[in-house]
């Protein structure tokens, strides 16, 4: 048979089970933030200013471009006074293609107000723990092949005590050097929730994005990362509410991503003055397909998705 | 030129002067940060493995190689000896290079030499031989008992399982890609 054709009747088939665990991982999302008194929005897809960052691709569409999270809607409602909301939806990024990464792919993200990165851990953690139980994992995972315990309370270890304790080099070597996302990458991740899920948290302030520094020490952004066998799955943090500051970080990211020769978005107007009035609040985006990927044991993403962009 | 993200398995880029080819490769992204390629590579040469990461601004040149139809002259200590049968060009391959396809050489065969910058480097042979069994034990009548294997020898001296009911003389047919019997050839 010709290679090109695909055989929805094996490849589609052979998902059977990791689909029905998809399916019920979201159902027990959406259960456990009914319970938290959540509640569920939609924002739109289609966007008119993705929020400039360094490494994160927009794919146009028409003149304006598909989300690349839904993090500056998701914050303008938070600002307008919804304290506690949670959305299930898909993002968008250009050429992000491998065993971890679909350029379509679905993302839980949530704010709560009033909380701070700490504060998200627990909910994380609380959040993932009610899911597994409600799908029945209840003496832990295995996911190829490791054994990972969900007991609370999961492991909570800092980048540069990550760095520390991993790599050959120290956290501030590494970013003199510019080689903090390769070492990371080869020496720290593979080492994260193993035993249990472990949240990496206390990141370098440039790469803090939209995180806001720590009060008492400036080159920390508080930002975290959760990680369940060598896995990351979601990214959370401190929201930044300073509307200066905020505006400060896009020029910068716009500059860099000038000088790699990408195009400039406009700046997202309407999300800065919609700063003025953000509560103190945290948010985290969790990908859903890794965490299927998690619960259903398989060692890719293309594996919990009904169609990937090769396969249509 | 190659971008990193234009790299994917069995690609054979140029790297200080060798031939590599890509046997792993993997686009990973750590959260927030940028893209990066995980790769294992081969030498083409001397087939030593190491795995490099590389990042989307990294540029590969594709390395230089060609496949060239020549014919097996003899060998020559440790030398083997092709010849071009359009230009009567001569090359020759060590016994490294020629890794397991030395097993399976008869005079006159053709094969496709492997070229890196016009500097031979390796072979690949047909996929099937058909080789003379020279040296075998004789079939015990009665042994009858299906599947059951013998060693014989080969007229390249290459030791091979096949059949109990292969006797001496006989010619075979022999996959060179993994070097295992395939069927007994008649005439």
């Amino acid at each position: 048979m010709d290679k090109s054709i695909p055989d929805d009747k094996f490849i589609l088939a052979r998902k059977a089970e990791a689909l029905r665990i998809r399916a019920g991982l979201i159902q027990s999302i959406r259960l456990y933030f009914i319970n938290q008194k959540f509640l569920e929005i939609e924002t739109p897809v289609r966007i008119p200013a993705p929020a400039p960052e360094e490494h994160i691709e927009a794919l146009p569409s028409g003149n304006w471009f598909l989300q690349t999270s839904p993090e500056l809607c998701m914050k303008r409602l938070l600002a307008a006074g919804y304290p506690q909301i949670f959305q299930i939806s898909k993002s968008f990024r250009a050429g992000e293609r491998g065993k971890l990464h679909l350029p379509e792919f679905t993302m839980l993200e949530w704010y709560a107000a009033g909380f701070d990165y700490r504060e998200l851990m627990n909910q994380c953690e609380e959040m993932i723990i009610a899911v597994a139980r409600h799908l029945d994992f209840v003496n832990g995972i295995v996911w190829q092949g490791k054994q990972i315990k969900l007991a609370s309370p999961w492991e909570r270890i800092t980048v540069s005590e990550a760095f520390e304790k991993y790599a050959p080099v120290t956290l501030t070597e590494v970013l003199n050097q510019d080689k903090f996302d390769e070492i990371l990458v080869e020496y720290v991740e593979p080492n994260l929730g193993i035993v249990r899920p472990a949240f990496l948290y206390d990141y370098p302030a440039e790469l803090g994005a939209l995180a806001r520094l720590k009060a008492d020490d400036h080159k920390v952004a508080e930002r975290f990362e959760l990680y369940i066998g060598g896995l990351e799955l979601a990214n959370g943090f401190s929201e930044l509410t300073d509307t200066q500051e905020q505006r400060q970080r896009f020029m910068e990211a716009q500059k860099l991503r000038a000088q790699k020769g990408y195009a400039a978005y406009p700046i997202p107007e309407k999300f800065l003055l919609s700063l003025e009035n953000l509560p103190a609040s945290a948010g985290i985006a969790l990908g859903i397909d890794r965490l299927a990927m998690i619960f259903a044991d398989t060692c890719s993403i293309d594996d919990v998705v009904t169609f990937t962009p090769e396969s249509l | 030129m190659y971008t990193a993200s234009e790299l994917k398995k069995g690609l054979r880029i140029k790297i200080d002067n060798d031939p590599y080819i890509l046997t792993e490769f993997n686009f990973v992204k750590p959260g927030k940060g940028q893209a990066l390629y995980r790769c294992k590579l081969k030498n083409m040469v001397n087939g030593n493995q190491f795995e490099r990461t590389f990042r989307s601004v990294d540029t590969f040149e594709p390395a230089d190689l060609r496949e060239k139809k020549m014919q097996y002259l003899y060998k020559e200590g440790d030398k083997y000896c092709f010849m071009d049968n359009e230009t009567y060009e001569q090359i020759y391959l060590t016994e490294a290079q020629m890794g397991d396809a030395k097993n399976f050489l008869i005079d006159n065969i053709e094969a496709e030499i492997l070229l890196f910058e016009d500097r031979p480097i390796g072979i690949s042979l047909p996929n099937f031989v058909d080789l003379v069994v020279t040296e075998a034990e004789p079939w015990a009548k009665g042994d009858t008992v299906s599947g059951a294997t013998k060693p014989v020898k080969v007229q390249t001296g290459y030791t091979i399982l096949v059949p109990t009911f292969i006797d001496e003389g006989e010619k075979i047919r022999i996959d060179t890609r993994t070097g295992e019997y395939l069927t007994r050839v008649k005439g």
